[in-house]
């Protein structure tokens, strides 16, 4: 087994998303095959980042000193952990002092959720955005006078959880703003844990084998004793249910309908040609109506350019009319042409990971894992 | 694959339980041990041995023939490289390229296609039609074969099936052509066990 005693330093995954928020300078080596390097990395405002697998240092490192920054931090990445270990014992053995691995690799990388407070609402009210650094997800939890509502809610509930315990909120609701295709919900395992009502576009739950409450335009969902309201706005494009929702007149919560720089997929539900009308009509039709304060949270971003300066992914809605790439399509026959004709690959799995958010497939813990190995993809713009 | 195999390995390796980097750390070790040309079983339960010993072998020479799983274990089979194999040298001058041999099978030629590689690589990747009679034993199998046979034989990359031609011409068989490169280059149908 691996040795446990080393010289070198865990940093963990809250550490590297703190560091990389502050977008302070790091020299990442990444010690995994170069395939799983290329398909998802590590990246920020001021990373840089080399592979080179393990399997090419197993006689030393003395081939690739020259090629690390020996005044920088030094973080060694592998899958787990163990050859990442591995690698920074034998660079801090070459002396170089501030080399680090990342403890639990890039497994712990992708489950690592960063709780960001975004603003206050109403009454003393509050929403905060879990920032899945890893993969580019974004949940959201809106408290109001000690209960709590969580959207788009990940696997890892148990942050969520104990969020909420350590300010000793009450999750009331869960809502999924639709059928999520790139990762495994965890909204419906919370809600049930708790007690709490779980929320799903109807039109994204004809196949769902489990109970839940219907997510129906303008049926408000109340948060806390002051009433923070959570307002559904029917949105199809990316799923044919998928439903937006705006907090407290001020807040757009978009799904994946609409993300900062760049817009949902139709393609991972059924057919693009069948939903690109659709969504042509959320982004150009129903969205604009709204008005232009509203400042969108997405379920997602697509590279870490979109993080802002405290860790969070959000802008004006009138803004984005004005920079988003898919948002300034003036033709619609263009705008079918390069949403139907320009997507990125698929995600993982995500076939499957639909069947597990019907309630269809339950697969082990690990099984989850692997399934939702990769970046998410759920953009037109995205790689 | 799920089979139980039906080959041996010259040996194996026992990495059951250990998590990354050991299983490769421990296969490139054992590897130094062996024999060019011999075929190691890596047993492991690591789930990214499979990516990482493939890229490994690719890395260092050495041919990553292919993995059974069974239940938890991976059994992965790598045949060790030899220098020589790298460039070969091919001296019997009957020779037909790959695209020709596909041809003639196409054709439904009658023809015997003998593949003289060893059998764990015959398992992972082979040629439907093809006979596995390893290098080492072509000269106790003589009798399943006729000296005026129209005999094909390939391996990975053209020197072992050289060999056995030069065998067999010596055996006086008279229609006898060396396939190269072989199946490091087929790219027409091709079945594993």
């Amino acid at each position: 087994m691996m040795e446990q005693q080393t010289s070198v330093k865990a940093m963990t995954a809250h550490e590297l998303t703190q560091l990389l928020f502050a977008q302070e300078e790091l020299f990442i080596l990444d010690v995994r095959n170069t395939s799983d390097y290329e398909a998802w990395q590590i990246e920020g405002h001021r990373v840089v980042s080399m592979n080179i697998p393990y399997f090419d240092l197993l006689d030393g490192v003395e081939a690739v000193l020259e090629k690390i920054p020996v005044k920088q931090k030094v973080l060694v990445v592998c899958a787990k952990e163990g050859s990442s270990i591995f690698v920074a014992e034998m660079l801090a053995e070459a002396g170089f002092t501030d080399v680090s691995y990342l403890q639990g690799g890039m497994k712990a990388w992708s489950e690592h959720l960063e709780p960001v407070k975004v603003g206050d609402l109403r009454d003393g009210g509050a929403i905060y955005q879990f920032v899945r650094i890893g993969k580019g997800c974004l949940s959201y939890m809106i408290v109001s006078g000690g209960e709590a509502a969580v959207v788009d809610t990940l696997r890892m509930t148990d942050v969520y959880e104990a969020f909420a315990a350590k300010h000793q909120w009450t999750i009331k609701h869960t809502i999924d703003t639709h059928l999520h295709a790139d990762h495994i919900s965890g909204g419906k395992k919370l809600a049930d844990r708790l007690d709490a009502s779980y929320w799903l576009p109807e039109k994204d739950a004809e196949e769902v084998t489990y109970s839940y409450r219907k997510l129906e335009e303008g049926q408000e969902i109340q948060v806390g004793a002051t009433k923070i309201a959570i307002l559904p706005i029917y949105s199809p494009g990316h799923t044919i249910g998928s439903t937006s929702l705006i907090v407290d007149d001020t807040y757009f919560l978009t799904g994946d309908s609409l993300f900062v720089a760049s817009i949902g997929r139709p393609d991972l539900a059924g057919k693009a040609e069948d939903w690109v009308g659709d969504l042509h009509n959320t982004l150009y039709n129903r969205y604009k109506e709204l008005p232009e304060h509203l400042v969108v949270l997405p379920a997602h971003f697509g590279n870490y350019t979109e993080l802002g300066p405290m860790g969070t992914v959000s802008a004006r809605l009138g803004d984005l009319y004005r920079n988003n790439p898919g948002l300034t399509i003036a033709d619609e026959s263009e705008f079918r042409h390069i949403v139907t004709h320009h997507l990125p690959p698929q995600p993982n799995a995500y076939q499957e990971i639909r069947q597990v958010n019907m309630g269809k497939l339950k697969p082990s813990e690990e099984e989850q894992q692997e399934m939702e190995v990769g970046p998410n993809r759920c953009a037109i713009h995205d790689k | 694959m799920s089979a139980q195999p039906n080959f041996t390995a010259d040996k194996t390796l026992d990495c059951k339980g250990l998590a990354c980097p050991m299983p490769v750390v421990r296969t490139k070790k054992a590897m130094e041990e062996m024999l060019p040309g011999q075929v190691m079983e890596v047993k492991a339960t690591d789930k990214g041995s499979m990516a990482d010993l493939k890229s490994w072998a690719n890395n260092t020479g050495h041919e990553f023939l292919g993995t059974i799983q069974e239940g938890e274990v991976f059994k992965h089979f790598l045949r060790k490289a030899s220098t020589h194999e790298v460039k070969e040298e091919t001296n019997f001058l009957q020779t037909i390229s790959n695209e020709e041999l596909q041809k003639r099978l196409e054709a439904n030629e009658k023809l015997t296609l003998i593949d003289v590689r060893e059998p764990a690589e015959y398992a992972f990747h082979r040629i439907p039609v093809a006979i596995s009679i390893p290098l080492g034993v072509l000269g106790q199998r003589l009798d399943e074969l006729q000296l005026d046979d129209d005999i094909y034989i390939i391996c990975r990359s053209g020197k072992r099936s050289d060999m056995a031609c030069q065998l067999l011409a010596e055996k006086g068989f008279t229609k006898i052509t060396n396939v190269v490169p072989g199946m490091s280059g087929w790219n027409g149908p091709a079945e594993k066990q």
